[in-house]
């Protein structure tokens, strides 16, 4: 039978995944982008995994937040992007070393 | 027993589309797997009775932000080879610490769930039972505020990717509307004034 613990190991393995893939790709910044919204759509699970077992609708309100922000993060990321190309036409991470932080 | 067999390939699909994202060669076979890992949740969510967040995902993520991604990644020429070196060096770091991440998370989730109703055999939902009024109901009254603040971020995110990608051009023809506007009949017209001829 389906259980929450289905749920909640499913999205630890797609968060590590996500994780796996932010080092794979740790030159190219629109698979950075594209990993961590694969780390957010685990969390999300989480949430709304938690909220019907707890039958709470606390949880999916916040998914719906969390929604929100990561649109908004994702197109101000992707403005960067493309503000970033235009100046070094390049987005590999190795370029951007001019803070040399 | 059928939930169960149809949860697994859903979630088959899921974890094959995230290794699809981070392995795929080219970023649009990326951004493609992506977006089916995105409507393969979508099932999960509705099969989790969140029909709205199922609906509202599809909906804003595959249609909206996922177009975004495809758009930048087909706008912008990126040499996907340059990007790539180093790709099989940095795979086995990737995996090992994937697989202590997933080991660790499993084991909580194993170990760790009592007092959770890990084990609570569900009940679907009344015939009657409306996932979205119940979310609404919520959130237009207790959660208001949080609701108007995220109003705001997306107003923010409006104005500062627009902000960001917009630029002067510096050869461009083009009318300015302020210049237009304040411009002073007696700064272009001048009247002379000159006898009529007379022959």
């Amino acid at each position: 039978m389906l259980t929450l613990t289905h749920y909640l190991m499913l999205s630890g393995a797609l968060f590590a995944i996500a994780v796996a893939g932010i080092f794979i790709n740790r030159k190219n910044m629109i698979l950075l982008l594209m990993c961590i919204e694969l780390m957010l759509l685990a969390v999300n699970f989480n949430f709304i995994a938690f909220s019907r077992f707890l039958d709470d609708t606390a949880g999916q309100v916040f998914v719906f937040f969390i929604l929100t922000v990561a649109a908004a993060e994702a197109a101000i990321g992707l403005a960067i992007l493309v503000v970033l190309f235009r100046t070094r036409s390049s987005i590999n991470v190795k370029d951007m070393n001019s803070m040399k932080g | 027993m059928i939930e169960l067999i149809f949860f697994g390939m859903y979630a088959f699909v899921l974890l094959a589309a995230a290794v699809g994202v981070i392995g795929s060669r080219n970023p649009v076979h990326s951004a493609m797997f992506l977006v089916l890992a995105f409507v393969t949740s979508a099932v999960l969510w509705l099969m989790l009775e969140a029909e709205f967040l199922g609906i509202v995902l599809v909906l804003v993520y595959v249609g909206a932000v996922m177009v975004l991604f495809l758009f930048v990644v087909m706008m912008l020429d990126i040499d996907s080879a340059t990007l790539r070196e180093g790709f099989l060096s940095y795979a086995p770091v990737g995996v090992i610490v994937a697989i202590v991440a997933v080991a660790q998370i499993w084991s909580v989730v194993w170990l760790r769930n009592q007092g959770l109703p890990a084990d609570v055999q569900l009940q679907p939902a009344a015939a009657d039972f409306n996932n979205t009024a119940e979310l609404g109901a919520v959130l237009y009254t207790e959660y208001v505020y949080p609701f108007e603040l995220a109003a705001f971020v997306l107003l923010l995110a409006i104005v500062a990717a627009i902000v960001l990608t917009m630029r002067k051009r510096p050869n461009l023809k083009q009318q300015d509307i302020s210049k237009q506007v304040a411009v002073n009949r007696k700064d272009r017209v001048r009247i002379v004034k000159m006898d009529a001829e007379t022959d």
